[in-house]
């Protein structure tokens, strides 16, 4: 059984079609990442899943119940950190976890004990009785992913998890998101992060005007953009962006600071022109480095063609 | 309808309003002293007894507290953003609704304490204590549901629904018998009174009070039940439709 089922899921704001007849499902076990520009429909397919909004047509699962007509029991397995949500300000940290262990119908023993473990983990122990309104953006957060995992759900559904925060958080929830997976928690998690996305994804989807356009394991999303290899190069003095071109084998050149990346389908050629050119120009080259596809190419290539 | 379960989620959500919304001084001074100036203003100077009055403040005061705050509770939370974690949660929408209502429906008890205590310190007497309790439990109720209806349009500006629910409120407050007697209206605005349910929770609690009331007491009971249901049905209704606008 998979821990996320979605079928043809589709959504429309009057004449908008948000959602377009998306299909995938998450195992067990797995950390999938949800990627996509902004308006790509990822919050909507989130709260469809989540059971906030009704789909037009399709449906959603989550650990085998239908997030529609089983909506309780869903919600019940699943931890959710919406994307833009708070958390209630004029309560302390204790008591938005205690708000949050009731509404799941936790004893009160168990949500104690958990509350008091997850504000510890969280770094947040100490301001456990301090309300919420006197919190900075890092610590509302961590108390947000705390109040989802008050429940210990067998499913994390996270929006956006790490979106402006400081380093110091990021790392923090990436970390904790890392562990909980290592110990068997199912994740959906959407991000603007490319390279959080590249290190904690075992799979991912990419969402573009309503549809999913690419969905598999980053390093093979990679592979299928192979023709876009480049080789980002610097120089001792300024070279005309013009030059560089306009030499063989070089399909395109982006200008990053005092450097060049030059895309090519064979980065190899493309070095030996690049050396035969700074000879006859008289120009020496400083740094020199082949650059594999990232996520973010990946990204990139998907969101733009669509 | 509401299992076991989710009645206790439904008072988690009790707890948590009177927490945030209701033990807010600027509230409880409001719950108190709104209906009393109203009082004041329109029945000092008429020569009316002061068993009309006070059932008439009572009955006021348990209308304008029990549909104080609950109307805002929705859209406040939904443009503070709370709104969307706590629908996240395992708990129903009817659920959620209750736990709103329960919080109102407490307010509203205790603050009608406040005319009755004045009213026995000024030496009314009750003929029908039982009458009484009941009527100010259901009429309490009923105002809680009726409160939610106000916040059915998606709106997350809580002024705007301020502004819908004073324009049902008032006009409500002046066809209801609370400042003329119903015998004493016109025919015009005796029949309008028909459909308010303050009509019928003013009466009751004047027959507990005066002994005597110009509806029947059962008739009075049932229009409050009905009014109940048809409020909680409705508001049950409209919110579970409109709550995804509030996202």
């Amino acid at each position: 059984m998979n821990a996320i089922v979605v079928e043809d899921l589709t959504k429309r704001f009057g004449n908008f079609t948000a959602v377009d007849h998306i299909n995938f499902t998450v195992e067990h076990g797995e950390l999938f990442g949800f990627l996509g520009p902004n308006g790509a429909g990822k919050t909507t397919t989130v709260r469809m899943i989540t059971g906030l909004i009704k789909p037009d047509t399709g449906r959603a699962s989550i650990m085998g119940y239908d997030v529609e007509k089983d909506a309780i029991n869903a919600k019940q397995v699943a931890g959710v950190l919406p994307e833009t949500s708070n958390a209630y300000v004029d309560l302390s940290a204790w008591q938005n976890l205690m708000l949050m262990g009731k509404l799941y119908g936790l004893e009160k023993v168990v949500r104690q004990d958990r509350a008091e473990d997850l504000l510890k983990r969280f770094d947040l122990y100490e301001k456990k009785d301090v309300a919420v309104v006197g919190f900075s953006k890092g610590m509302k957060q961590r108390l947000q992913i705390c109040m989802a995992l008050i429940s210990e759900p067998q499913v994390l559904i996270m929006d956006e998890p790490t979106s402006g925060l400081d380093v110091q958080s990021s790392r923090l929830i990436r970390t904790i998101v890392a562990d909980l997976n290592a110990k068997g928690v199912t994740f959906l998690l959407t991000t603007h992060n490319m390279e959080e996305a590249n290190q904690l994804c075992s799979r991912i989807a990419i969402i573009n005007r309503g549809k999913v356009v690419a969905i598999d394991r980053p390093e093979v999303l990679k592979r299928r953009i192979e023709s876009l290899h480049s080789v980002e190069v610097s120089f001792n003095k300024d070279v005309p962006q013009s030059d560089l071109s306009a030499l063989q084998g070089i399909e395109s050149v982006e200008k990053m600071g005092d450097k060049f990346r030059l895309y090519a389908q064979e980065p190899a050629r493309a070095i030996s022109t690049l050396v035969n050119y700074t000879r006859s120009k008289k120009v020496e080259i400083v740094s020199l480095a082949t650059i594999s596809p990232t996520l973010e190419d990946v990204f990139v290539a998907y969101t733009e063609a669509g | 309808m509401i299992s076991g379960s989710q009645l206790r989620r439904a008072l988690a959500i009790t707890e948590k309003d009177i927490r945030i919304y209701y033990l807010k001084g600027p509230v409880l001074i409001y719950g108190i002293l709104f209906p009393m100036f109203l009082f004041l203003a329109f029945f000092l100077g008429r020569g009316m007894s002061m068993d009309f009055m006070i059932s008439g403040l009572l009955s006021m005061t348990v209308f304008f507290t029990a549909t104080a705050v609950s109307p805002v509770i929705l859209p406040w939370e939904g443009s503070l953003r709370t709104l969307e974690r706590l629908i996240s949660a395992p708990i129903s929408i009817p659920a959620i609704l209750l736990g709103d209502a329960l919080a109102s429906f407490i307010f509203g008890i205790i603050v009608s304490l406040v005319p009755l205590a004045l009213g026995l310190t000024v030496g009314i007497h009750v003929s029908s204590p039982v009458v009484l309790a009941v009527a100010i439990l259901l009429s309490t109720f009923c105002c809680s549901y009726l409160g939610m209806l106000f916040s059915i349009p998606p709106t997350n500006v809580p002024s705007n629904i301020m502004m819908i629910t004073n324009l049902v409120k008032f006009p409500l407050v002046f066809i209801s018998g609370i400042f003329i007697p119903i015998d004493q209206m016109p025919l015009w605005s005796r029949t309008i009174s028909l459909i308010s349910p303050l009509t019928y929770m003013t009466d009751l609690i004047r027959y507990s009070i005066q002994g005597s009331s110009y509806y029947s007491v059962r008739l009075d009971f049932v229009a409050i039940a009905a009014f109940t249901v048809i409020f909680m049905a409705l508001a049950m209704f409209f919110h579970i439709r409109n709550m995804p606008k509030r996202l």
